[in-house]
């Protein structure tokens, strides 16, 4: 990265690359995932027309986004909620924090919510005194290891057995070695059951905000949202701006394809679709921009904001199943989070959209139809012209250029690099090319094209 | 000016020309409407629900007897079960007073055989927390009542006025440990099915 210190997506794939059983082991994983997706999505011939219908209902919301926010604000006031809005992740946090202050209490239960990961909420009420309990079991899991998630269906994909085994022993008490998912899992029932019942302030995501209800829906397999939820007295729900959906038969569109684009699930174990407090309760929604109001207006990337998080990009895609979540040091990983996190920091972000093989996979499976490799492809132009590459990119990106204008410099070019690889192949296979790195240069042909041509077909 | 006008008037500066919203109705054409009892009862079963076929309440009810024991808390929204569950009492619970109920009985008026999921209301529920809380979920619902895709089910649930709904299938689980299926996560440990087939 040209100023910033932080690693950048190759080094920190480097780190785990180095782990070559480990590689083998999360590509495989998350392949099988991609493959139970197709088996679930190929059972319907509508499949296509639900991808289009999904992809144009959110398309059509964006165009109107401002009227259905407030349809969906002064439906959710009528509900009896609470609602909030946040022009960034600051200010997101601090209202968060203000209701807690306001009841007193020190603690809270959230459930998953890439919003508040995307905020850093965790953190900002961790040096306010507050202490957050994530319930779903993979977050949990992240969380006791002082980690982010790696996924974003998928938290804790990273972590073998054993070493969250290890993790349990050492804070939840459960005997050395033990890494039995039954147990473990068991184990993290009971330890959560302890805190939804105890905890007044619940937070959780929301997967869809309704505009014509006023309600919102959050989608668990674990039932961890709504036992926080149900339990409390108190219910916070942070969505982005572009949850928005106009109608409630809307619904019936994403549940079909959210999760069978996810893991190939039918659908979610719970689709609850809270709409109202409970008598006594009180329920806050906050609507937060942080970027994406200046994404709207980016006509190449606005697509990205129809994204309902589904993760298939991430499942599919060979750079990430090969480099892990945390190698693209985004809340959201994968090629969504590439062409997402740019938007909120070009410079910080500039080698995500290069962390990619522009292959298209991400864009086949994508369940409302974003051109993710196109929109990868065009933030490339963009932090190129911004200045924002490093310099070895820009070095040989030059070296390229003057190589390829001219017919006479590559084909000495070519000549060169054959006999390089053929006669002194430690010339490139050593760690000065970070190609070579977990990889194999392929042997050089003999001969190239031009040369076969001239030999085989030129004399007549 | 405020956060809220500050956002809609960037929202309004930045978003596109006003595109057209398509119509869900092509999908529901679709939909494979033979033997819809055996398509659901596939899925729930591939989901990890059990499910009975039952002719009244009283099979249900020699069911639940034959499965639980007497000792335990049970909780139903259904009147009829007052001899095997606490049908009252519970409503003045406080929601975390029914951490010990063992099993829960509800009814529901609508399935899903796409999905095997079971639409239940607030009133339904007696308290939102039940369905979650429960050791153990038995859902009754007719037969006659299992619609084709969620399309169908939206239109049958309509715009509800209550304050909370919820689609289940099965019961709760994870596979956040290495992919590998657990069941029973936070919310019940199995997801009893009783389809009723009488008139």
């Amino acid at each position: 990265m040209s100023t910033t210190s932080t690693k950048d997506h190759a080094e920190l794939a480097g780190q785990f690359n180095a782990d070559e059983q480990r590689v083998d082991w999360h590509d495989e994983t998350l392949w099988w995932i991609r493959q139970k997706r197709d088996k679930a999505v190929n059972q319907f011939p509508e499949w296509e027309l639900l991808r289009e219908t999904g992809s144009k209902i959110k398309e059509h919301t964006l165009s109107n986004l401002g009227n259905y926010l407030e349809a969906f604000e002064a439906n959710a006031l009528a509900n009896g909620i609470t609602v909030h809005w946040a022009a960034d992740a600051k200010e997101h946090n601090q209202i968060v924090h203000g209701i807690i202050k306001k009841h007193g209490v020190n603690r809270m239960v959230k459930s998953k919510s890439m919003l508040t990961e995307e905020c850093h909420l965790n953190e900002y009420l961790a040096e306010n005194g507050i202490e957050v309990i994530d319930s779903d079991l993979g977050e949990r899991i992240v969380q006791l290891a002082k980690e982010p998630p790696s996924h974003i269906v998928l938290p804790c994909i990273h972590k073998k057995k054993e070493e969250i085994g290890d993790l349990f022993h050492e804070h939840l008490g459960t005997p050395a070695g033990v890494s039995d998912p039954q147990i473990l899992a068991e184990t993290a029932r009971q330890h959560l059951r302890e805190v939804f019942l105890t905890r007044k302030i619940a937070l959780t995501g929301v997967n869809f905000a309704v505009a014509e209800t006023g309600e919102f829906v959050v989608c668990t397999n674990e039932g961890n949202a709504d036992m926080g939820a149900h339990l409390s007295e108190v219910h916070i729900a942070s969505m982005g701006i572009e949850k928005i959906i106009p109608k409630r038969e809307h619904l019936g569109v994403f549940l079909r394809l959210l999760t069978r684009s996810a893991t190939g699930q039918p659908i979610t174990t719970y689709s609850s679709h809270y709409k109202k407090p409970r008598p006594g309760q009180e329920m806050h929604i906050v609507i937060v921009d942080n970027g994406r109001s200046v994404q709207l207006g980016r006509k190449d990337f606005r697509n990205s904001l129809k994204c309902i998080r589904c993760g298939a990009c991430m499942n599919t895609c060979p750079v990430y199943r090969r480099s892990g979540g945390h190698s693209y040091h985004n809340a959201i990983s994968g090629p969504i989070g590439s062409i997402l996190a740019p938007n909120l920091d070009m410079e910080k972000y500039a080698d995500l959209p290069f962390a990619s093989t522009l292959c298209g996979s991400c864009s086949n499976v994508c369940p409302v139809k974003i051109d993710i490799h196109d929109q990868l492809y065009k933030w490339r132009q963009v932090i190129v012209k911004a200045g924002y590459t490093t310099k070895t990119k820009s070095a040989g990106m030059k070296l390229m250029q003057w190589t390829l204008s001219s017919p006479g410099i590559y084909h000495a070019a070519g000549k060169a690099g054959r006999m390089v690889m053929k006669y002194a192949p430690f010339a490139v296979n050593n760690a000065l090319n970070p190609w070579y790195k977990q990889r194999d240069m392929p042997k050089p042909p003999a001969q190239s094209f031009d040369e076969w041509y001239k030999k085989n077909r030129g004399k007549k | 000016m405020s956060t809220r006008g500050g956002i809609l008037s960037a929202i309004r500066a930045n978003q596109p020309e006003l595109t057209v919203l398509p119509d869900v109705e092509p999908l529901k054409a679709y939909a494979n409407k033979e033997n819809l009892l055996a398509q659901f009862t596939t899925i729930a079963t591939n989901i990890g629900a059990k499910i009975y076929e039952a002719k009244n309440l009283a099979e249900v009810k020699s069911v639940i007897q034959n499965n639980f024991g007497a000792d335990v808390k049970i909780i139903s929204t259904i009147s009829e079960l007052s001899d095997i569950a606490d049908t009252k009492e519970y409503l003045n619970d406080l929601p975390v007073q029914l951490a010990d109920v063992e099993l829960t009985i509800l009814q529901s008026d609508l399935a899903v055989a796409e999905n095997s999921a079971i639409w239940i209301t607030e009133d339904q529920m007696g308290q939102r927390v039940l369905p979650f809380i429960t050791q153990h979920l038995a859902i009754i619902v007719n037969a006659k009542n299992i619609v084709a895709t969620m399309h169908d089910a939206y239109s049958s649930i309509g715009i509800t006025t209550q304050g909370f709904g919820a689609f289940i299938a099965g019961p709760s689980k994870t596979a956040d440990i290495e992919q590998s299926l657990v069941i029973g996560a936070h919310g019940p440990r199995s997801m009893s099915l009783f389809l009723l087939t009488g008139d």
